[in-house]
Protein backbone atom coordinates (compact mmCIF):
# COMPACT_ATOMS: atom_id res chain seq x y z
CA UNK A 1 0.00 0.00 0.00
CA UNK A 2 2.98 2.43 1.48
CA UNK A 3 4.92 1.47 -2.07
CA UNK A 4 1.81 2.32 -4.02
CA UNK A 5 1.33 5.26 -2.29
CA UNK A 6 4.92 6.47 -3.19
CA UNK A 7 4.80 4.98 -6.59
CA UNK A 8 1.76 7.12 -7.17
CA UNK A 9 3.55 10.17 -5.86
CA UNK A 10 6.95 9.75 -8.32
CA UNK A 11 4.28 9.42 -10.70
CA UNK A 12 2.79 12.38 -9.76
CA UNK A 13 5.93 14.45 -9.39
CA UNK A 14 7.41 13.23 -12.53
CA UNK A 15 4.56 14.23 -14.17
CA UNK A 16 4.43 17.94 -12.92
CA UNK A 17 7.82 18.40 -13.53
CA UNK A 18 8.44 16.69 -16.30
CA UNK A 19 5.09 18.45 -18.43
CA UNK A 20 6.50 21.18 -18.83
CA UNK A 21 10.08 20.60 -19.42
CA UNK A 22 8.64 18.33 -22.47
CA UNK A 23 6.52 21.06 -23.59
CA UNK A 24 8.95 24.12 -23.31
CA UNK A 25 10.89 25.34 -26.16
CA UNK A 26 14.46 24.58 -26.20
CA UNK A 27 17.97 26.72 -24.63
CA UNK A 28 18.19 28.44 -28.30
CA UNK A 29 14.12 29.15 -28.62
CA UNK A 30 14.08 30.13 -25.29
CA UNK A 31 17.11 32.52 -25.55
CA UNK A 32 15.29 34.09 -28.62
CA UNK A 33 11.95 34.39 -26.72
CA UNK A 34 13.33 36.47 -23.83
CA UNK A 35 14.83 38.57 -26.16
CA UNK A 36 11.52 38.83 -27.85
CA UNK A 37 9.94 39.69 -24.47
CA UNK A 38 12.72 42.49 -23.68
CA UNK A 39 12.76 43.90 -27.40
CA UNK A 40 9.49 43.58 -28.87
CA UNK A 41 7.22 43.49 -25.95
CA UNK A 42 8.69 45.97 -24.39
CA UNK A 43 8.60 48.52 -27.30
CA UNK A 44 4.64 48.69 -26.07
CA UNK A 45 5.35 47.37 -22.56
CA UNK A 46 7.94 48.99 -21.42
CA UNK A 47 11.82 47.83 -21.36
CA UNK A 48 11.55 46.60 -17.89
CA UNK A 49 7.40 45.76 -18.23
CA UNK A 50 6.59 49.04 -16.56
CA UNK A 51 4.22 49.59 -19.29
CA UNK A 52 3.81 51.88 -21.96
CA UNK A 53 1.02 52.45 -24.88
CA UNK A 54 0.48 48.53 -23.34
CA UNK A 55 -0.29 47.80 -19.52
CA UNK A 56 1.94 46.67 -17.07
CA UNK A 57 3.34 43.29 -17.24
CA UNK A 58 5.37 43.02 -14.17
CA UNK A 59 4.69 39.97 -11.58
CA UNK A 60 2.92 42.58 -9.09
CA UNK A 61 0.84 43.68 -11.84
CA UNK A 62 -0.21 40.78 -13.46
CA UNK A 63 -0.93 39.06 -9.85
CA UNK A 64 -4.10 37.38 -9.96
CA UNK A 65 -4.82 37.28 -13.17
CA UNK A 66 -5.44 33.48 -14.72
CA UNK A 67 -2.63 32.09 -16.60
CA UNK A 68 -4.94 30.91 -19.39
CA UNK A 69 -6.59 34.49 -20.14
CA UNK A 70 -3.06 35.71 -20.28
CA UNK A 71 -2.18 32.69 -23.22
CA UNK A 72 -5.62 33.58 -24.66
CA UNK A 73 -4.69 37.25 -24.76
CA UNK A 74 -0.91 37.02 -26.35
CA UNK A 75 -2.23 34.02 -28.55
CA UNK A 76 -5.47 36.45 -29.99
CA UNK A 77 -4.81 39.71 -28.89
CA UNK A 78 -7.10 42.23 -27.17
CA UNK A 79 -9.87 44.00 -29.73
CA UNK A 80 -10.46 47.61 -29.12
CA UNK A 81 -6.79 47.64 -28.31
CA UNK A 82 -3.20 48.04 -29.59
CA UNK A 83 -2.51 44.43 -28.57
CA UNK A 84 -2.14 42.13 -31.64
CA UNK A 85 -2.84 38.20 -31.85
CA UNK A 86 0.66 36.76 -31.58
CA UNK A 87 -0.52 33.35 -32.85
CA UNK A 88 0.93 33.73 -36.46
CA UNK A 89 4.45 34.21 -35.39
CA UNK A 90 4.71 32.15 -32.12
CA UNK A 91 3.37 28.35 -31.50
CA UNK A 92 1.24 27.34 -28.45
CA UNK A 93 4.23 26.60 -26.30
CA UNK A 94 6.06 29.59 -27.33
CA UNK A 95 3.07 31.76 -25.82
CA UNK A 96 3.12 29.31 -22.54
CA UNK A 97 6.50 29.96 -21.81
CA UNK A 98 6.11 33.51 -22.00
CA UNK A 99 3.45 34.19 -20.39
CA UNK A 100 5.10 31.51 -17.31
CA UNK A 101 7.99 33.80 -17.55
CA UNK A 102 6.04 36.74 -17.00
CA UNK A 103 4.07 35.50 -14.03
CA UNK A 104 7.34 34.44 -12.73
CA UNK A 105 8.81 37.81 -12.90
CA UNK A 106 11.16 38.42 -15.68
CA UNK A 107 14.24 39.94 -14.59
CA UNK A 108 15.35 43.02 -16.15
CA UNK A 109 18.13 43.21 -18.49
CA UNK B 1 61.17 92.34 -11.74
CA UNK B 2 58.47 93.37 -13.56
CA UNK B 3 60.05 92.19 -16.90
CA UNK B 4 60.10 88.89 -15.14
CA UNK B 5 56.88 88.98 -13.42
CA UNK B 6 55.69 89.83 -17.16
CA UNK B 7 56.63 86.95 -18.96
CA UNK B 8 55.50 84.66 -15.41
CA UNK B 9 52.20 86.03 -16.60
CA UNK B 10 52.70 85.51 -20.45
CA UNK B 11 53.80 81.72 -19.28
CA UNK B 12 50.51 81.14 -17.18
CA UNK B 13 48.58 82.61 -19.72
CA UNK B 14 49.76 80.22 -22.61
CA UNK B 15 49.40 77.29 -20.16
CA UNK B 16 46.03 78.19 -19.36
CA UNK B 17 45.36 78.36 -22.68
CA UNK B 18 46.60 75.09 -23.85
CA UNK B 19 44.71 73.27 -20.98
CA UNK B 20 41.37 74.52 -22.67
CA UNK B 21 39.90 72.22 -24.94
CA UNK B 22 39.83 73.32 -28.72
CA UNK B 23 37.30 75.47 -29.61
CA UNK B 24 34.61 73.41 -31.75
CA UNK B 25 30.98 73.90 -33.04
CA UNK B 26 28.39 71.20 -32.37
CA UNK B 27 27.07 71.69 -36.16
CA UNK B 28 27.78 68.17 -37.04
CA UNK B 29 27.03 66.68 -33.73
CA UNK B 30 24.42 63.62 -32.91
CA UNK B 31 23.49 61.22 -30.65
CA UNK B 32 22.60 57.83 -30.50
CA UNK B 33 19.65 56.20 -27.94
CA UNK B 34 21.00 52.61 -26.31
CA UNK B 35 18.12 51.61 -25.55
CA UNK B 36 18.84 49.02 -22.88
CA UNK B 37 22.10 50.54 -20.86
CA UNK B 38 20.43 53.85 -20.58
CA UNK B 39 22.98 55.75 -22.40
CA UNK B 40 23.83 58.12 -25.30
CA UNK B 41 26.38 58.33 -27.20
CA UNK B 42 27.48 61.49 -28.97
CA UNK B 43 28.30 61.06 -32.46
CA UNK B 44 30.27 63.24 -35.53
CA UNK B 45 28.55 63.09 -38.46
CA UNK B 46 31.51 64.63 -40.64
CA UNK B 47 34.26 61.87 -39.56
CA UNK B 48 31.62 59.01 -38.50
CA UNK B 49 33.24 58.87 -35.32
CA UNK B 50 31.77 58.26 -32.05
CA UNK B 51 33.26 60.85 -29.44
CA UNK B 52 31.68 59.83 -26.03
CA UNK B 53 29.56 58.34 -23.86
CA UNK B 54 27.32 59.68 -21.70
CA UNK B 55 25.79 57.09 -18.79
CA UNK B 56 22.58 57.35 -15.83
CA UNK B 57 19.46 58.16 -18.37
CA UNK B 58 17.50 55.58 -17.23
CA UNK B 59 14.99 53.54 -19.08
CA UNK B 60 15.35 54.42 -22.60
CA UNK B 61 12.80 52.37 -24.34
CA UNK B 62 11.12 54.43 -26.88
CA UNK B 63 13.41 57.50 -26.12
CA UNK B 64 13.51 60.69 -28.14
CA UNK B 65 15.22 63.65 -28.47
CA UNK B 66 14.82 67.45 -29.14
CA UNK B 67 17.81 69.99 -29.50
CA UNK B 68 18.74 73.65 -28.07
CA UNK B 69 18.49 76.01 -30.70
CA UNK B 70 21.99 76.78 -30.03
CA UNK B 71 22.41 72.82 -30.59
CA UNK B 72 24.76 72.74 -27.45
CA UNK B 73 22.08 70.84 -25.25
CA UNK B 74 20.14 67.25 -26.12
CA UNK B 75 17.30 67.11 -24.33
CA UNK B 76 16.38 63.06 -23.62
CA UNK B 77 13.01 61.61 -23.31
CA UNK B 78 12.64 58.73 -21.13
CA UNK B 79 10.00 56.22 -20.86
CA UNK B 80 10.34 56.57 -17.06
CA UNK B 81 9.33 60.50 -16.97
CA UNK B 82 13.44 61.13 -17.10
CA UNK B 83 13.61 64.64 -18.83
CA UNK B 84 17.43 64.63 -18.80
CA UNK B 85 19.75 67.84 -20.67
CA UNK B 86 23.24 66.58 -21.91
CA UNK B 87 25.42 69.05 -22.85
CA UNK B 88 27.56 67.69 -25.93
CA UNK B 89 30.28 69.76 -25.81
CA UNK B 90 31.59 68.24 -22.32
CA UNK B 91 29.84 65.13 -22.86
CA UNK B 92 27.70 65.57 -19.29
CA UNK B 93 24.68 65.38 -18.17
CA UNK B 94 23.81 69.36 -17.13
CA UNK B 95 20.55 68.58 -15.64
CA UNK B 96 17.90 65.61 -15.04
CA UNK B 97 14.66 65.45 -13.36
CA UNK B 98 12.27 63.01 -13.02
CA UNK B 99 8.80 64.59 -14.17
CA UNK B 100 6.42 61.74 -14.38
CA UNK B 101 5.46 58.16 -14.56
CA UNK B 102 5.83 56.78 -17.73
CA UNK B 103 6.34 59.40 -21.37
CA UNK B 104 6.71 59.21 -24.79
CA UNK B 105 7.67 62.22 -26.17
CA UNK B 106 8.86 65.81 -26.14
CA UNK B 107 9.16 68.60 -27.95
CA UNK B 108 10.89 72.63 -27.77
CA UNK B 109 8.55 75.65 -28.61
CA UNK B 110 9.10 77.95 -31.42
CA UNK B 111 11.11 80.77 -29.20
CA UNK B 112 13.63 77.67 -27.35
CA UNK B 113 12.67 78.57 -24.52
CA UNK B 114 9.91 75.57 -23.23
CA UNK B 115 10.29 71.92 -23.18
CA UNK B 116 6.73 69.50 -23.03
CA UNK B 117 6.80 66.21 -22.26
CA UNK B 118 4.02 64.17 -23.61
CA UNK B 119 3.01 61.66 -20.38
CA UNK B 120 1.27 58.50 -20.48
CA UNK B 121 1.14 58.27 -16.47
CA UNK B 122 -0.32 60.57 -15.56
CA UNK B 123 -1.94 61.14 -18.53
CA UNK B 124 -1.03 65.04 -19.80
CA UNK B 125 1.63 67.30 -20.88
CA UNK B 126 3.99 68.86 -18.51
CA UNK B 127 6.07 71.88 -19.60
CA UNK B 128 9.60 73.18 -18.13
CA UNK B 129 12.22 75.99 -18.74
CA UNK B 130 14.34 74.57 -20.92
CA UNK B 131 17.24 75.86 -19.21
CA UNK B 132 16.64 75.15 -15.20
CA UNK B 133 14.01 72.18 -16.11
CA UNK B 134 11.71 73.95 -13.55
CA UNK B 135 7.95 73.48 -13.89
CA UNK B 136 6.38 76.24 -15.89
CA UNK B 137 2.52 74.30 -16.91
CA UNK B 138 1.08 71.19 -16.07
CA UNK B 139 -1.52 69.98 -18.85
CA UNK B 140 -3.68 67.11 -17.71
CA UNK B 141 -5.63 65.34 -20.15
CA UNK B 142 -9.33 64.22 -19.83
CA UNK B 143 -10.43 61.96 -16.97
CA UNK B 144 -11.02 58.24 -18.05
CA UNK B 145 -14.41 56.66 -17.09
CA UNK B 146 -13.03 54.73 -14.31
CA UNK B 147 -12.16 58.00 -12.67
CA UNK B 148 -8.41 57.23 -11.84
CA UNK B 149 -6.99 57.33 -14.49
CA UNK B 150 -6.25 60.31 -17.69
CA UNK B 151 -5.91 59.69 -21.16
CA UNK B 152 -2.46 58.58 -22.49
CA UNK B 153 -1.21 61.55 -24.36
CA UNK B 154 0.88 60.82 -27.83
CA UNK B 155 1.83 63.10 -31.26
CA UNK B 156 3.49 65.92 -29.25
CA UNK B 157 5.18 68.92 -31.44
CA UNK B 158 6.09 72.61 -31.64
CA UNK B 159 3.70 74.63 -33.88
CA UNK B 160 4.47 78.12 -35.00
CA UNK B 161 2.64 80.80 -32.47
CA UNK B 162 4.48 79.41 -29.33
CA UNK B 163 2.07 76.55 -29.65
CA UNK B 164 2.35 72.99 -28.77
CA UNK B 165 -0.29 70.70 -30.59
CA UNK B 166 -0.83 66.89 -29.27
CA UNK B 167 -3.46 64.08 -29.32
CA UNK B 168 -5.23 61.73 -26.55
CA UNK B 169 -4.81 58.35 -27.69
CA UNK B 170 -7.88 56.89 -25.17
CA UNK B 171 -10.43 59.76 -25.52
CA UNK B 172 -9.77 60.93 -29.38
CA UNK B 173 -9.26 64.57 -28.92
CA UNK B 174 -5.93 66.80 -30.30
CA UNK B 175 -5.50 69.95 -28.21
CA UNK B 176 -3.39 72.61 -28.78
CA UNK B 177 -1.80 75.54 -25.87
CA UNK B 178 -1.05 78.75 -26.60
CA UNK B 179 1.98 79.92 -24.99
CA UNK B 180 2.06 83.17 -26.96
CA UNK B 181 0.37 85.13 -24.34
CA UNK B 182 2.28 84.24 -21.50
CA UNK B 183 3.37 81.08 -19.07
CA UNK B 184 -0.11 80.37 -18.86
CA UNK B 185 -1.08 78.54 -21.75
CA UNK B 186 -4.47 79.01 -23.48
CA UNK B 187 -5.95 75.28 -24.76
CA UNK B 188 -8.22 75.10 -27.88
CA UNK B 189 -9.63 71.26 -27.97
CA UNK B 190 -11.18 69.79 -30.44
CA UNK B 191 -13.45 66.46 -29.59
CA UNK B 192 -14.52 63.17 -31.50
CA UNK B 193 -11.39 63.38 -34.28
CA UNK B 194 -11.74 59.45 -34.52
CA UNK B 195 -10.62 56.08 -32.56
CA UNK B 196 -7.05 55.94 -31.13
CA UNK B 197 -4.72 58.07 -32.06
CA UNK B 198 -0.91 56.51 -31.76
CA UNK B 199 1.33 59.62 -33.60
CA UNK B 200 1.38 62.71 -35.13
CA UNK B 201 3.39 65.06 -37.84
CA UNK B 202 3.00 68.33 -38.46
CA UNK B 203 4.19 69.87 -42.12
CA UNK B 204 7.39 72.09 -42.34
CA UNK B 205 5.71 75.00 -42.14
CA UNK B 206 3.46 74.31 -39.05
CA UNK B 207 0.23 74.33 -40.99
CA UNK B 208 -1.07 71.42 -40.57
CA UNK B 209 -1.43 68.86 -37.64
CA UNK B 210 -1.91 65.03 -38.71
CA UNK B 211 -2.94 62.29 -36.58
CA UNK B 212 -2.81 58.65 -37.58
CA UNK B 213 -5.38 56.84 -36.14
CA UNK B 214 -5.33 53.13 -34.87
CA UNK B 215 -8.23 52.61 -33.57
CA UNK B 216 -10.10 53.11 -37.26
CA UNK B 217 -8.41 54.01 -40.81
CA UNK B 218 -7.00 57.26 -41.70
CA UNK B 219 -5.55 60.59 -40.23
CA UNK B 220 -7.35 63.37 -38.42
CA UNK B 221 -5.55 66.54 -39.85
CA UNK B 222 -5.87 69.96 -37.87
CA UNK B 223 -5.25 73.09 -40.17
CA UNK B 224 -3.38 75.40 -37.72
CA UNK B 225 -4.56 78.19 -40.36
CA UNK B 226 -8.21 77.69 -39.68
CA UNK B 227 -8.92 75.94 -36.58
CA UNK B 228 -12.43 77.37 -36.68
CA UNK B 229 -12.57 75.00 -39.24
CA UNK B 230 -12.30 72.02 -37.14
CA UNK B 231 -10.51 68.50 -37.68
CA UNK B 232 -11.27 66.84 -41.05
CA UNK B 233 -10.30 63.00 -41.80
CA UNK B 234 -7.89 62.12 -44.36
CA UNK B 235 -7.10 59.11 -46.08
CA UNK B 236 -10.13 57.50 -44.59
CA UNK B 237 -10.61 54.70 -46.65
CA UNK B 238 -7.08 53.37 -46.85
CA UNK B 239 -7.63 49.75 -45.90
CA UNK B 240 -11.14 48.89 -46.81
CA UNK B 241 -12.18 45.93 -48.37
CA UNK B 242 -8.46 44.21 -46.92
CA UNK B 243 -8.14 42.54 -43.33
CA UNK B 244 -5.71 44.65 -41.52
CA UNK B 245 -2.84 42.36 -40.26
CA UNK B 246 -2.24 41.79 -36.30
CA UNK B 247 0.28 45.31 -35.84
CA UNK B 248 3.28 44.05 -34.08
CA UNK B 249 5.17 48.20 -33.48
CA UNK B 250 2.82 51.00 -34.32
CA UNK B 251 4.19 52.96 -37.14
CA UNK B 252 6.00 56.50 -36.28
CA UNK B 253 4.82 59.94 -37.73
CA UNK B 254 8.08 61.71 -37.84
CA UNK B 255 8.91 64.85 -39.42
CA UNK B 256 6.83 64.70 -42.96
CA UNK B 257 8.10 62.72 -46.15
CA UNK B 258 7.32 64.51 -49.33
CA UNK B 259 8.53 65.28 -52.96
CA UNK B 260 6.85 67.65 -54.62
CA UNK B 261 3.39 67.38 -54.08
CA UNK B 262 3.12 64.01 -52.93
CA UNK B 263 3.36 62.92 -49.41
CA UNK B 264 4.23 59.72 -48.03
CA UNK B 265 2.66 57.90 -44.75
CA UNK B 266 3.21 54.35 -43.77
CA UNK B 267 -0.41 52.38 -43.53
CA UNK B 268 -1.31 51.15 -40.57
CA UNK B 269 -1.42 47.22 -40.70
CA UNK B 270 -0.91 46.67 -44.23
CA UNK B 271 2.31 46.17 -46.15
CA UNK B 272 1.77 49.57 -47.82
CA UNK B 273 3.10 53.09 -48.31
CA UNK B 274 0.22 55.35 -49.08
CA UNK B 275 0.80 58.30 -51.05
CA UNK B 276 -1.47 61.91 -51.45
CA UNK B 277 -1.68 64.69 -53.21
CA UNK B 278 -0.82 67.43 -50.39
CA UNK B 279 -2.72 70.01 -51.61
CA UNK B 280 -6.11 67.75 -51.95
CA UNK B 281 -4.70 65.26 -48.86
CA UNK B 282 -6.95 63.08 -51.44
CA UNK B 283 -4.92 59.33 -51.48
CA UNK B 284 -3.39 58.97 -55.12
CA UNK B 285 -1.41 55.82 -54.57
CA UNK B 286 -0.01 52.75 -52.73
CA UNK B 287 3.05 51.33 -52.78
CA UNK B 288 3.69 47.77 -51.85
CA UNK B 289 6.45 46.92 -49.54
CA UNK B 290 7.87 44.19 -48.02
CA UNK B 291 6.09 44.64 -44.57
CA UNK B 292 4.50 46.86 -42.21
CA UNK B 293 6.52 50.07 -42.61
CA UNK B 294 7.36 51.81 -39.04
CA UNK B 295 9.37 54.79 -40.72
CA UNK B 296 8.60 56.41 -44.12
CA UNK B 297 11.78 58.92 -43.86
CA UNK B 298 12.52 61.27 -47.28
CA UNK B 299 16.08 62.37 -48.48
CA UNK B 300 16.09 65.94 -47.71
CA UNK B 301 16.12 66.50 -51.38
CA UNK B 302 12.91 64.52 -51.67
CA UNK B 303 13.82 61.65 -54.23
CA UNK B 304 14.26 58.95 -52.30
CA UNK B 305 12.45 57.24 -49.49
CA UNK B 306 14.08 55.17 -46.95
CA UNK B 307 11.18 52.42 -45.06
CA UNK B 308 11.78 50.73 -42.49
CA UNK B 309 9.40 47.53 -40.41
CA UNK B 310 7.69 45.93 -38.26
CA UNK B 311 9.18 42.79 -36.96
CA UNK B 312 9.32 40.23 -38.11
CA UNK B 313 10.68 42.26 -41.76
CA UNK B 314 12.88 44.50 -39.13
CA UNK B 315 16.35 43.36 -40.86
CA UNK B 316 14.72 45.16 -44.43
CA UNK B 317 15.14 48.49 -45.64
CA UNK B 318 13.79 49.32 -48.62
CA UNK B 319 14.36 52.25 -50.84
CA UNK B 320 11.55 54.00 -52.80
CA UNK B 321 11.85 56.42 -55.52
CA UNK B 322 9.31 58.90 -55.31
CA UNK B 323 8.91 59.90 -58.64
CA UNK B 324 8.56 56.24 -60.56
CA UNK B 325 7.38 54.66 -56.96
CA UNK B 326 9.71 51.92 -57.80
CA UNK B 327 11.91 50.07 -55.03
CA UNK B 328 15.23 51.04 -56.18
CA UNK B 329 16.95 49.13 -53.37
CA UNK B 330 16.27 46.02 -50.99
CA UNK B 331 18.76 46.08 -48.22
CA UNK B 332 19.27 44.33 -45.62
CA UNK B 333 21.44 45.98 -42.94
CA UNK B 334 21.17 43.80 -40.24
CA UNK B 335 19.10 42.71 -37.43
CA UNK B 336 16.53 45.12 -36.09
CA UNK B 337 16.51 48.46 -37.99
CA UNK B 338 14.83 50.47 -35.92
CA UNK B 339 15.54 54.27 -36.99
CA UNK B 340 16.94 56.13 -39.68
CA UNK B 341 17.92 59.59 -39.78
CA UNK B 342 19.54 61.67 -42.90
CA UNK B 343 21.56 64.50 -42.15
CA UNK B 344 20.68 67.94 -43.23
CA UNK B 345 21.77 67.98 -46.58
CA UNK B 346 21.30 64.68 -46.94
CA UNK B 347 24.33 62.92 -47.84
CA UNK B 348 24.53 60.29 -45.39
CA UNK B 349 22.45 58.54 -43.81
CA UNK B 350 22.57 56.45 -40.59
CA UNK B 351 20.60 53.34 -39.31
CA UNK B 352 20.76 51.72 -36.30
CA UNK B 353 20.67 47.87 -36.45
CA UNK B 354 19.56 46.70 -32.73
CA UNK B 355 20.57 43.65 -33.02
CA UNK B 356 23.40 43.93 -34.86
CA UNK B 357 24.62 45.89 -31.49
CA UNK B 358 25.68 48.94 -34.26
CA UNK B 359 25.16 52.05 -35.86
CA UNK B 360 25.84 52.16 -39.94
CA UNK B 361 26.32 55.46 -41.89
CA UNK B 362 25.43 54.76 -45.77
CA UNK B 363 25.62 56.91 -48.75
CA UNK B 364 21.67 57.08 -49.78
CA UNK B 365 23.13 58.55 -53.47
CA UNK B 366 25.65 55.34 -54.04
CA UNK B 367 23.24 53.22 -52.13
CA UNK B 368 27.02 51.88 -50.14
CA UNK B 369 27.68 51.22 -46.54
CA UNK B 370 30.56 53.25 -45.79
CA UNK B 371 30.61 52.69 -41.96
CA UNK B 372 29.73 51.15 -38.80
CA UNK B 373 30.43 51.93 -35.55
CA UNK B 374 29.71 49.54 -32.38
CA UNK B 375 26.46 50.75 -30.63
CA UNK B 376 24.76 49.00 -27.75
CA UNK B 377 21.16 47.87 -28.94
CA UNK B 378 21.06 51.53 -30.49
CA UNK B 379 17.74 52.81 -31.38
CA UNK B 380 16.77 56.48 -31.94
CA UNK B 381 19.43 58.65 -34.12
CA UNK B 382 19.18 62.49 -33.59
CA UNK B 383 21.27 65.15 -35.43
CA UNK B 384 21.65 68.42 -33.94
CA UNK B 385 20.29 70.17 -37.23
CA UNK B 386 16.72 69.16 -35.77
CA UNK B 387 17.14 72.01 -33.75
CA UNK B 388 16.29 74.44 -36.83
CA UNK B 389 13.22 72.21 -37.73
CA UNK B 390 10.25 73.15 -36.81
CA UNK B 391 8.18 69.68 -35.52
CA UNK B 392 11.23 68.17 -34.78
Amino acid sequence: MDRHRCATRITTLLFVFCTPVLAAPDHPRQAQLQHLLVQDCGACHGLHLTGGLGPPLTREALAGKSRDSLIATVTQGRPGSAMPGWAPLLGPDDIRWLVDRLLQGTPAP
Amino acid sequence: MIRSLLSLTACALLLSACAQPALRGTGDLGVVVERTTGSLQIIESDTRTALARVEGLGDLSHASVVFSRDQRYAYVFGRDGGLSKVDLLSARIDRRIIQGGNSIGGAISQDGKLIAVSNYEPGGVKVFDAQTLEPVADIPATPLPDGQKRSRVVGLVDAPGQRFVFSLFDTGEIWTADFSQNQTPRIERFTAIGRQPYDALITPDGRYYMAGLFGEDGMAQLDLWHPEHGVKRVLGHYGRGEARLPVYKMPHLEGWAMAGQQAFVPAVGHHQVLVMDARTWQQTGTIAVAGQPVFVTARPDGRQLWVNFAYPDNDRVQVIDTQTHAIIADLRPGPAVLHMEFTARGDQVWLSARDGGEVQVWDPYRLERLSSLPALSPSGIFFSSRAHKPGY
